[in-house]
């Protein structure tokens, strides 16, 4: 395969493809709403008014109103139809032919949920088929990848990504292109790419849309790392709960090798690249770096300490870089449209976009790529339409990990910084609104015992230090706590933050600390005297440490 | 060889590069309690006890898992520490039943050593008394998992200097134990050589020899260096 050859295969399809195209989104969230049956019925209809020649129907991956779906959209008129109903369809079908009229909801694609948004990473989704490599390439898919390997030296590229200033998708926030110097500046040998899709917040589903709706652009993402660091085999870490995305990989695998854009001697070029995909058993630690490399390599998913990093020794005790599914999906971007032009979007310090998936207590649920520095009042209050009955009172960032930020603060920009001043973080990118009703000691009970169940159990303070706190978190919800039992859940927050070996352990404590820190009065409301203390003041019961 | 001169506590100690916190502190003579470390194997940096400050680090440091490099300035006393390392250990005592007074290692215990050091009379957070069972299907030895702490020594010890990787963990979380074999009963585990270096390397009561009672079990906790040091450099005499 060289340019004109990958060019002829874009013209082929181009051709191929008819004036008008109706998309079906046929993803998890739209799929759970009978998406296949709209898809099915979309195709009878196409056949039995025999329009074949004019129009065709397409699935395709997320269009990004999940809490809208079944989403079917309509090109080149961009019309956009919601909560489509299968037996809808035909109609849908005939409106598009000028025919008659369609009983579907129209949506507006113009309205703020879309107006606001910059899409990069999800440019093509919702508009290729992600089962066909040869959409994909039509809209200029695999394009970068041939750019580095024949016009740019492996420093080339990772001095590009490093300009574009690209940060770690999955919610560190590191500078990929940091990462991608030190594991390209060890010393020549095996090495290893990772991509982690084991993503596993309550409420984010980010990277299971990017891998659904356009997979081989996160391969495309790979293939230039692998370039530019000198590795020649990735592997993709899906977590099991995710089937579609992981049928929509090996297909996407498969297809790349068919092309020669994956295998051996790509582009007729002496670089060589394969993906092999490695499927989480269910264990969220497995999203930390260090644990995922262990289960990779087949032994139980317990993190490490750090350091030496991955970078240094990974994968098989090999150079290893290991980027988050969204950070690789903004790598073809940033090669084919150039750093610099990557670097105008967002703000100073958090350069580009940033997809949410955004749920809670909100009229537009779904997942919205928006830049960076966009405040939180425009994606709740415009974006998202507002709470259904009532106000905000507070937007949970970060997952498990992060932070709840009150509706004063709503102002805040949306960057890495901005959001872990406020005492949350950016996290892997999910975003859940909580109305007036929202308990936020219950918020804190719920988070801590998702981190209680999902511990490996290696470390103590982890271990042990989160059941504890989950279990002074229900007596203060069965209001039978008192203000020792608050200074305790204090002071083991601190601790556990503090002295946890890996990531999970030392955010664990955030969703109590924020809320703590927000709304304390609705910890103390929950307060109770003890008995023995007749109305005296009680002394807390651990004094005071430096950080407290 | 390159070496490295430190300060600990105000000590200063030069250490060769490569070595740990941990092995320079041990060298200064200044103390720093652990329970997952054990020389003769590998560290994991799970107990966390360890733990010190580094100026211009904000971070606490594992001593065990941290390699020591020049100029360091460590301290490993600090009121911080104590009260952290001190709620570590209330940690491990409301985790399990450790009961010392009906323990076969009462007195030779390394948890019980550690509750002394770091001060512990009491646990301020609420006993869980876990109902984890007792593993006697051994023909010499016998595992009760009450008094387990997970510091996985048993796992490293059968692993890296016995070779036949009997032990492993079990489960996530809360509900971790110390597996044998695919989760069989110890006795039926036909890897095992019944060699006892879990029964020395284990700190507390939890892997016992049959027949001991109260405050009788003598742990040879000296025995996994000693065995690596002489495979490694041929010094077998002890």
């Amino acid at each position: 395969m060289d340019l004109t050859e990958l060019r002829a295969v874009a013209q082929k399809e181009k051709d191929r493809q008819r004036p008008t195209r109706i998309h079906c989104c046929t993803s998890t969230g739209c799929r759970a709403a009978s998406a296949t049956e709209v898809y099915n019925n979309l195709k009878a209809a196409v056949k039995a008014q025999e329009c074949g020649d004019r129009l065709e129907v397409v699935s395709v991956g997320c269009m990004g109103f999940c809490g809208q779906g079944p989403l079917v959209q309509v090109d080149p008129d961009n019309h956009l139809y919601g909560q489509v109903k299968p037996q809808e369809a035909e109609s849908i079908v005939t409106a598009t032919l000028g025919e008659g009229r369609t009983e579907a909801e129209q949506l507006d694609p113009e309205q703020p949920f879309f107006a606001y948004q910059t899409p990069v990473v999800r440019k093509h989704s919702g508009k290729v088929n992600p089962e066909s490599i040869e959409e994909y390439i039509a809209v200029g898919g695999y394009e970068s990848l041939y750019k580095v390997v024949h016009d740019m030296t492996p420093a080339e590229v990772v001095a590009e990504v490093s300009n574009s200033g690209l940060r770690g998708r999955g919610g560190g926030g590191y500078p990929t292109g940091l990462k991608w110097a030190t594991v390209a500046k060890m010393p020549e040998g095996q090495k290893y790419i990772i991509c982690n899709g084991d993503e596993g917040d309550p409420g984010a589903f980010m990277d299971r849309s990017v891998l659904e709706s356009d997979p081989h652009l996160v391969l495309e993402g790979m293939a230039i790392a692998g370039y530019a660091v000198g590795a020649d085999h990735g592997y993709v870490y899906v977590r099991a709960e995710y089937p579609l995305a992981i049928s929509r990989l090996q297909k996407a695998i498969k297809q790349a090798k068919r092309y020669g854009l994956m295998g051996s001697q790509i582009f007729d070029s002496p670089f060589d690249f394969k993906v092999d995909i490695r499927i989480g058993a269910g264990a969220f630690v497995c999203g930390e770096e260090t644990a995922l490399i262990q289960s990779i390599e087949g032994a139980r998913g317990n993190p490490v300490p750090r350091p030496p990093y991955p970078a240094q020794k990974g994968l098989y005790d090999c150079p290893t870089l290991i980027n988050n599914v969204e950070s690789f999906a903004n790598i073809a971007h940033i090669i084919g449209e150039g750093a610099e032009a990557y670097a105008s979007i967002g703000t100073e310090n958090s350069k580009g976009t940033k997809i949410f998936a955004l749920t809670g207590n909100i009229r537009n649920n779904g997942l919205i790529e928006v830049p960076m520095g966009i405040t939180l009042r425009t994606i709740v209050e415009e974006m998202g339409g507002g709470v259904p009955d009532g106000e905000v009172k507070a937007v949970q960032t970060g997952g498990p990990s992060g932070g709840c930020i009150p509706k004063d603060l709503l102002d805040t920009p949306v960057d890495y910084d901005s959001l872990k001043a406020v005492g949350s973080m950016m996290g892997s990118g999910g975003m859940v609104v909580m109305d007036q009703n929202t308990n936020m000691v219950e918020i804190a009970h719920f988070y801590m015992e998702f981190c209680r169940e999902e511990t490996c159990g290696k470390c103590v303070p982890c271990r042990t230090g989160t059941v504890q706190l989950h279990s002074l978190l229900t007596k203060l919800l069965k209001g039978q706590a008192t203000a020792t039992d608050l200074e305790q859940l204090k002071q083991l927050s601190y601790m556990v933050q503090e002295t946890s070996l890996c990531g999970l352990g030392m955010s664990a404590p955030n969703p109590v600390l924020s809320t703590l820190r927000y709304f304390p009065e609705e910890y103390t409301s929950l307060l109770v005297q003890p008995a023995y203390l007749n109305g005296h003041a009680a002394e807390p019961a651990i004094t005071a440490t430096a950080k407290g | 060889m390159a070496v490295n001169t430190l300060t600990i506590d105000g000590k200063e100690i030069a250490i060769e590069a490569g070595k740990t916190i941990l092995d320079a502190a041990k060298e200064a003579g200044v103390p720093i309690p652990t329970l997952c470390h054990m020389e003769g194997v590998h560290d994991v940096g799970a107990c966390r006890l360890c733990i010190v400050e580094a100026e211009g680090t904000p971070k606490l440091l594992p001593a065990c898992v941290t390699a020591a490099t020049e100029g360091m300035v460590i301290h490993t006393q600090t009121e911080k520490l104590q009260n952290y390392r001190r709620m570590t250990v209330e940690l491990i005592f409301a985790e399990g039943n450790h009961v010392c007074s009906i323990c076969v290692a009462n007195g030779n215990c390394e948890l019980q050593d550690v509750a002394v050091d770091v001060g512990m009379d009491h646990s301020r957070f609420s006993y869980r008394f876990p109902d984890r069972g007792c593993d006697l299907s051994h023909s010499q030895f016998g595992i009760d998992h009450n008094r387990c702490i997970m510091c996985t020594r048993c796992v490293r010890v059968c692993d890296e200097v016995e070779g036949a990787h009997v032990w492993d963990v079990g489960s996530r979380g809360p509900d971790c134990f110390i597996v044998a074999g695919l989760d069989q009963p110890w006795g039926e585990v036909d890897a095992c050589t019944s060699c006892g270096k879990c029964v020395d390397a284990c700190p507390t009561g939890a892997i016992f020899h049959k027949g001991e009672t109260t405050g009788e079990k003598e742990g040879d906790r000296g025995k996994m260096a000693f065995l690596t040091t002489a495979r490694e450099k041929q010094e077998w005499t002890r």
